[in-house]
Order: C-alpha cells, then sequence, then structure tokens
C-alpha cells in the first residue's frame, strides 16, 4: 500500500513501535489498533475540554 | 487457666469475621479449628470456583496455634481473633512470589515481607490462608485469567466473578474465607462486590497504604476489603488504618475508627441518586437496585455529577498510559507471556500522546474541585456499580443502551468516574434473584464513616445483603 494511503493509526503504532523498542507481531496490530482508537476517542472528549492555562495538573510535584 | 472447650470444626453456617473474632476471644471456639474448617471448604470447594492460587495452610496453622495459645495465657488476641483471611495475589506475602495474575511475576524472588496490610490485619489476629485469583496485572474487569483459569461466580458457576479482583470476590462469596482483600483501580473491588453478592469497601485515595503490593496505577490504585457484612468490613477497615510511609501517596491522617459508629443510622445525612450517564446504559436489574436502595434511604433527589463522561475518559488514559508504561521493559523483552487482551491494551495504552495525559490529569484537579462542591449541597450520592449483572464466563460484548460494546473495556462506567479523584465508596449488594448486583453508596473524601454507616442501615433493613448461593 502506498505510504500515503495507510491508515494513520497504523503508521502511528508503526513509529511508537520504533520509538519505544517495541516489536509487535503483525497478528497484534489488529487489536493494539482497535485499543489505540478506544483510546484516542475517550482523549478527544478529554482534549476537547476547555480549560485556562493557568489550570495545574492534579499530579503536582511538592520539592 | 482453663484451655478452652474445642467448638464444633464445621459449623452448619461459616460464621462472619465479626462472629468468629467474638467466638475466639472468649474461646468458645479455636483458631485452630476454625483454620482447619477453612481449609477443608477450600480443598473441596476451589477446584470449583478456582479462587485460591497458593494456599499458605501451614503459615495459617501455625499462626492459628499462636492465637490459641496467646488466649488460654490471658492475652488479648485483637479484634479479629482467629478471623481466616485471604488476598488477591498482588500483595506480598512471605515465601510467595507476587504473581499479579500474570506468568512473567511468578518467577520472581518470594517476598521477604507480607505487604503492610496483611501485617496489620495479623496485628489484629486475623489469620492468612492463602493468595487469591486475579485478571492479569488488574487490567481486567472479568475476573478470567489465561495462565491460572478464570475465578467462577459461586452464585452461577458458568458466570463471571467480575475482576480484577475476582479470586477476592469467589473466595467471599463462596464462603471459603469470611474477608478478602482485593485492590479497586477503576472498579476492581466495587465490580467483583456487584458480581457476587459482596459488601466491598474502596477507601478515599490514600487512605490505606499500599506498600508491599505489585501496583497497576499509581494515581489511581486503591485498597481495600470484601465481606458479607459492612461489620466485617469496619473491622477490617479499621485494623489496616494508618500512615506508612513506603506508600508515596498515602495520607498522613489520624487514625478513624468506624466499627462504634456504625449503628449511629443515616438520620441527618443528605441523599441524592445519580443521574444523567449514570443511568445510560443500566440494565433494568440495577435501575431496580438503586430504586430500592433510594426508596430505604428516602433519597428522592436526583443530582448530576459534572462531565463524569469526561472524567470516565480521563481515567482510561490515566490508566491506559501508567499501565503502558509501568509494563514497557517485560512488553519489550517477554510480549508473548502476556495475556494477549492485556499486552494489546497495554502496548496502545504505551502510544498515547503525552499531551492528552496532561490534560486528563487537569481534568482530575477540575473534576475533583467540581464534586468537592456538589458535597456541600449532599453527603451521600447513590449510583450503580455495574451495567448489568455478571455476564457469562468468555463473553465479549455488552449490550448498553441497545448497542453491543466490549465488555472488558465498559463494565467500569460507573466505577471509573467516582474513583478517578478517589472518593470513598462503600459497594453494597441488593439480592435480586436470580443474581444479585451492587450499588455505591458514595461520601466527600475521608467519609468512609458515612459510607460504613448507610452500609450498615441498608443491611439491617434487609435492602442490602449477601446471597447465600443456590448450590452451596
Amino acid at each position: 500500500m502506498p505510504a500515503d494511503d495507510k491508515d494513520p493509526l497504523l503508521t502511528a503504532i508503526d513509529a511508537g513501535a520504533h520509538m519505544l523498542g517495541l516489536t509487535i507481531d503483525p497478528a497484534w496490530i489488529p487489536t493494539v489498533r482497535a485499543n489505540l482508537d478506544v483510546s484516542l476517542r475517550l482523549g478527544k472528549l478529554v482534549d476537547d475540554f476547555q480549560l485556562p492555562d493557568e489550570h495545574e495538573p492534579a499530579s503536582t510535584f511538592k520539592a | 487457666m482453663n484451655q478452652p472447650a474445642p467448638s464444633r470444626p464445621d459449623a452448619a453456617a461459616p460464621l462472619a469475621a465479626a462472629e468468629i473474632a467474638q467466638a475466639v476471644s472468649s474461646g468458645r471456639s479455636r483458631a485452630s479449628d476454625i483454620v482447619a474448617a477453612t481449609l477443608r471448604r477450600i480443598a473441596e470447594r476451589n477446584p470449583l470456583l478456582n479462587a485460591f492460587t497458593d494456599v499458605t495452610a501451614q503459615r495459617a496453622i501455625a499462626r492459628a496455634t499462636a492465637v490459641d495459645a496467646a488466649i488460654a495465657a490471658g492475652k488479648t488476641a485483637g479484634p479479629l481473633a482467629g478471623v481466616p483471611f485471604a488476598v488477591k495475589n498482588l500483595f506480598d506475602v512471605k515465601g510467595l512470589p507476587t504473581r499479579a495474575g500474570s506468568k512473567i511475576n511468578r518467577e520472581l524472588k518470594p517476598s521477604v515481607r507480607d505487604s503492610v496490610l496483611v501485617e496489620r490485619l495479623e496485628a489484629a489476629g486475623a489469620i492468612l490462608v492463602g493468595a487469591l485469583n486475579m485478571g492479569e496485572y488488574a487490567y481486567d474487569f472479568t475476573g478470567e485469567n489465561v495462565h491460572d483459569g478464570p475465578s467462577r461466580n459461586p452464585h452461577d458457576v458458568t458466570r463471571m466473578t467480575g475482576g480484577s479482583s475476582g479470586g477476592s470476590g469467589g473466595a467471599v462469596a463462596g464462603d471459603l474465607v469470611p474477608l478478602a482483600l482485593g485492590s479497586d483501580t477503576n472498579g476492581s473491588i466495587r465490580v467483583p462486590s456487584s458480581f457476587c453478592g459482596l459488601f466491598g469497601l474502596k477507601p478515599t485515595y490514600g487512605r490505606l497504604p499500599r506498600t508491599g503490593s505489585f501496583p497497576f496505577v499509581f494515581a489511581l490504585d486503591h485498597l481495600g476489603p470484601l465481606a458479607k457484612s459492612p461489620r466485617d468490613l469496619a473491622l477490617s477497615y479499621d485494623a489496616m488504618q494508618g500512615f506508612d510511609a513506603g506508600d508515596g501517596a498515602c495520607v498522613d491522617r489520624p487514625i478513624d475508627p468506624v466499627t462504634a459508629q456504625l449503628g449511629n443510622g443515616v438520620g441527618g445525612l443528605r441523599f441524592a441518586v445519580a443521574g444523567g450517564y449514570f443511568r445510560n446504559g443500566l440494565c433494568a436489574e440495577g435501575a431496580e437496585a438503586v430504586a430500592r436502595v433510594a426508596k430505604a434511604l428516602n433519597a428522592t433527589d436526583e443530582i448530576y455529577l459534572p462531565e463524569a463522561a469526561r472524567a470516565r475518559a480521563a481515567a482510561y488514559i490515566i490508566t491506559a498510559t501508567e499501565g503502558g508504561s509501568l509494563h514497557l521493559p517485560r512488553l519489550r523483552t517477554r510480549p508473548q507471556d502476556f495475556d494477549p487482551a492485556t499486552r494489546d491494551r497495554l502496548i496502545a495504552g504505551a502510544m498515547i500522546p503525552a499531551p492528552l495525559v496532561d490534560k486528563a490529569q487537569k481534568l482530575r484537579r477540575w473534576y475533583r474541585a467540581q464534586m468537592l462542591e456538589l458535597f456541600r449541597e449532599v453527603d451521600v450520592i447513590i449510583a450503580p456499580a455495574t451495567p448489568c449483572v455478571a455476564p457469562k464466563l468468555g463473553e465479549q460484548t455488552l449490550v448498553l443502551d441497545g448497542v453491543a460494546m466490549p465488555l472488558r473495556a465498559n463494565i467500569g462506567i460507573y466505577t471509573q468516574p467516582i474513583s478517578f479523584i478517589g472518593l470513598p465508596v462503600a459497594a453494597v449488594p441488593v439480592p435480586l434473584s436470580p443474581l444479585p448486583i451492587g450499588v455505591q453508596i458514595i461520601a466527600a473524601p475521608w467519609r468512609e464513616d458515612i459510607v460504613l454507616r448507610v452500609a450498615q442501615y441498608l443491611a439491617e433493613s434487609g435492602v442490602a445483603a449477601s446471597p447465600v448461593p443456590a448450590n452451596s
């Protein structure tokens, strides 16, 4: 399949595996993709919520 | 000092933890006989229920002997004297590798020390009898495990216990032990409590130390008990309270014993039922259970938790990314040794873009502030625990509002928005037929006293009860 026709999630999984040093068996890819798809859809719910720049994360470190 | 008269080793019905402790402390029963009967029940029933992965028989017998000797010598053995208990196998148990439901972890060296909560329960006189089955690495809502086999629901052994504390649910519901410990990141105490008809306590995040347990998501992990009565939850919770520096999230607060407060009733408490999101996709049984609890508490108001769907989404993102990160070294070297269902979720989690994680943590702080505002107007929020009764083992899909959804990812839709901000929850079982289902009793942070008082009131009124499995 030409690179510009490739499913962007599959491209992302390829790149992610490379960056993280993971070897992903081709047989696992459909399920990895399905899980990533769900995560990104839920992530969009989170990302779409507007919060001011000054709003801190819950995980605030105390020195 | 006279030796206590030996008790009947096998009572007609297994006793609750509170009854055992009273009987042993008074000398009417011996811990040795209680433990012997427990070990016999485990030997008889565990092959079917598959709740236990390890039975620490010799240790339990030795501890029971010590408890009996202490009582014979006129010493106090503790508020849980002689009570057999078991723990999800992500708790460290001295002499056992902490398998956390995995194949990989059982190759670890045996733990050199018990987890802090095991130590505290034993200091209170309770007796550890073994470690319990769970979903691999706690990334599970079913109680199924490809390495150790599924935990089976004592109410219908063709059905799930729920997870990930599946063995904890099965062991208590099946009367193998009166008390078990589990963990709850997004629902893993509350889901098996619901499916198995048990009372379960997910305390406030940071209340009970996680020292000496294998983690899943540091930002969201809680530990807590499952039992057949609120009193047993309260007794164990009181014994386990206290700061421990070994858990970076544990908050240094004074111990707040709740057992003595159980009978204080619910007068003066303000109740509301969670509407909106918490009614979407709920099965008829769940709606009936919530309605019965609301009626018993005279809860007529409905309350809307703001952005509950986004809160659940944020919990999902944090879980997936922290879980993926935690297991990355093992995913690199031994991916074939994971449960494929866990593995592929963890790999996907490791690839979620970082800005989404940062945003999820910011949403967490926002949502917490909104919920604390709600708790200025209400003391208790009532919500369903699970969208359905216990599914059949091996089921892959769940129908929510007429739409088939992946089961594993969606069993926790009602539990996740609550544990996301660490609110204390008592899961209470409503004994519908043929299968029970749970309801969440939710309070403001650090108000375990309120959730347990409400659970006790519901138990005394008969609305909440742990049903006896039909084939027990």
